[in-house]
């Protein structure tokens, strides 16, 4: 019987994908045909409407995490951040920090906040946020005050914005690895 | 001659609803190899045992409800806090959240055929298996041969007979006088038929509960997975079936069924008008001779492993409820229309080269409306009945949602809950919108 080999060649620069991100050869076939069913007219990348399409993402009230056009790479890259944290995989001192380590994994979240990515949380984006996940359900006010205490409770240095060391900080407590891991069955 | 010996043994049988015990046999050796090429892949792959089957898809998912998810996020939060309020931690929540639907969301999935945690020695459902040993690709080469060579023109052979019985019987059937005999003979007719179609199909059905047997005037309802759930539930007993006007052979076949029973054949035209098919069915099931109506409330073909949203016409005509659970066995062959991906043709020809098709039937006691109860909750009661019979998840997603969009209301629901959790609690109730 074949092995699943052949499938994996039709992906291009699988070896690349599988040393940067961890997944094993199974995972990626996995995701790869997961991409392509997500493309429905098969443009060969993914767009915020694709993502759309998906139905219990639609109520998903944060929907930032796909807003640009992705290509297969970018989106294993992105899935990547939640593989569990591997704990027997060697830690090589002199090798960039792998991609589902805990200060990536928050540094994910950390840019969906950052809208404009100056390594900071202002008020505007933590409104924008709000706003989307709450939309019509809570007014202006509530949501500049819920905005505004947010602010106070993480902001240390008192600029008005949350930094990342600041929101690492704040996060010190939660178990991320845990919390914002994705285990494939098989 | 060599046909006519084989057909004998076939017809006659199933004339009298006996078995020779072939299948039995036939599954009990297929059982065993099969456990033994799993252990064999265990072996070589080195991996732990995973459980038989995968309902719920490929990544592991949590149990709790949103609230609990997010409280226990908050609970590790450095700053004490007042009842609600917005934490930059719930937000990981949401994202775990959405990327778990971008892997593999609850809708897209049950309409895919369900995986199998091991192989089962069909080229099809080989996903992620490698070549494992030279023992393992002999039983697989072996079984290409006997499942394409021998058993796929039996099986054809015995499909056609089937078939071609049915129309011919009924015909003839159709000419004698309205009487009791009549209805028996055509009860005869039809059973045999599809038992004679079940043995093409090397269907191994088990029913439970048998007392529970919808009786005639009643409505009987099930989970949909393929045009087979039609053969399976015929195999004990006759139904009347509900259905729209085909064309070509399927349309044949419909004409010849209704000269000698009534069953409810709508035209596309009518189908359209919902007042005019409930009073169809309910003339049908008014009348008590009639046999009781089978009905899939799903609308559309799901793969087993879930129920999803009962449309509610059915339960609108007041009668008693009969609900009927079917589950497939998925080792043996998969049973699920990907109508999408494969025409009738191609559908049957898979079937008729898996092993087998094993499958449990449940009898479900006989439900009817409560008072107060409207046919939306009654629905959804019947197919939680049906789902916890049948080991499915229950799902309140509407099969619809294979070709449609997800409705707004749905996400404000969301929505709504989020946000009673962040100001519903620090804030008075006056201040709420």
């Amino acid at each position: 019987m074949g092995s699943t080999n052949s499938t994996l060649s039709k992906i291009p620069n699988a070896g690349d994908l599988m040393q940067e991100t961890g997944f094993s050869p199974a995972h990626i076939v996995r995701l790869y045909d997961r991409y392509k069913a997500l493309d429905k007219d098969k443009k060969g990348h993914l767009c915020p409407q694709d993502f759309g399409a998906i139905k219990e993402l639609a109520m998903n009230p944060i929907k930032q995490v796909c807003q640009e056009v992705l290509d297969f790479p970018s989106f294993v890259r992105i899935l990547a951040h939640f593989r569990p944290v591997d704990k027997n995989r060697p830690k090589d001192p002199n090798s960039p920090e792998h991609i589902n380590s805990r200060s990536n994994k928050l540094k994910f979240i950390f840019q969906l906040y950052d809208q404009d990515k100056d390594g900071k949380i202002s008020r505007q984006e933590l409104l924008q946020v709000l706003r989307t996940m709450l939309e019509k359900q809570v007014t202006e006010e509530q949501l500049e005050s819920i905005a505004d205490r947010t602010i106070q409770e993480a902001d240390l240095d008192r600029d008005d914005a949350i930094s990342f060391d600041e929101f690492r900080k704040s996060m010190e407590k939660v178990n991320i690895e845990h919390k914002m891991s994705i285990r494939f069955l098989r | 001659m060599w046909i006519s010996v084989v057909l004998a043994l076939t017809v006659l049988p199933a004339m009298f609803g006996l078995s020779l015990g072939f299948t039995d046999l036939y599954i009990k050796v297929l059982v065993k190899t099969l456990e033994w090429a799993a252990l064999r892949i265990q072996r070589a792959q080195k991996v732990p045992a995973v459980p038989c089957h995968l309902p719920n898809g490929i990544i592991q998912k949590g149990d709790s409800s949103m609230e609990e998810e997010i409280v226990e996020l908050r609970r590790m939060h450095p700053h004490p806090l007042t009842g609600g309020n917005f934490t930059l931690c719930d937000t990981f929540y949401f994202c775990k959240k959405g990327i778990e639907s971008i892997v593999e969301d609850q809708v897209t999935q049950r309409f895919t055929s369900e995986e199998l945690a091991s192989w089962n020695l069909l080229t099809r459902t080989n996903n992620n298996f490698h070549y494992i040993s030279m023992r393992v690709t002999i039983i697989w080469g072996l079984g290409v041969f006997i499942r394409y060579c021998i058993l796929l023109p039996l099986r054809i052979i015995l499909a056609a007979t089937g078939l071609s019985w049915l129309v011919i019987g009924t015909t003839l059937v159709g000419i004698l006088p309205n009487s009791n005999v009549k209805d028996r003979i055509s009860d005869l007719l039809h059973i045999t038929c599809y038992r004679i179609c079940a043995r093409g199909l090397s269907a191994k059905i088990h029913y439970h509960n048998k007392e529970n047997h919808p009786k005639k005037g009643g409505i009987c309802v099930a989970n949909h997975t393929s045009p087979i759930d039609i053969v399976i539930l015929a195999n004990d007993g006759c139904y009347a079936m509900v259905g729209q006007v085909h064309g070509g052979l399927m349309g044949l076949i419909q004409r010849s069924m209704v000269r000698s029973c009534p069953h409810v054949w709508f035209e596309r035209s009518e189908m359209k008008d919902r007042h005019a098919v409930a009073k169809r069915l309910r003339d049908h099931v008014a009348d008590k001779t009639k046999q009781p109506i089978l009905i899939f409330p799903e609308g559309t073909c799901i793969n087993n492993t879930s129920v999803m949203m009962f449309k509610k016409g059915s339960f609108e005509i007041g009668k008693t409820i009969h609900p009927v659970a079917i589950k497939y066995d998925p080792q043996f062959g998969d049973a699920f229309w990907n109508s999408a991906k494969y025409s009738m043709v191609a559908y049957l020809l898979r079937m008729m080269t898996s092993w087998a098709i094993v499958c449990n039937v449940w009898y479900l006691p006989p439900m009817s409306q409560q008072d107060g109860e409207d046919a939306v909750n009654f629905a959804n009661r019947v197919k939680s009945a049906i789902a916890h019979q049948g080991g499915l998840v229950d799902l309140s997603w509407d099969g619809g949602l294979k070709r449609g969009k997800v409705k707004e209301s749905y996400k404000e629901a969301q929505q709504k809950m989020y946000s009673s959790m962040i100001v519903g609690i620090s804030l008075k109730p006056s201040d709420m919108m």
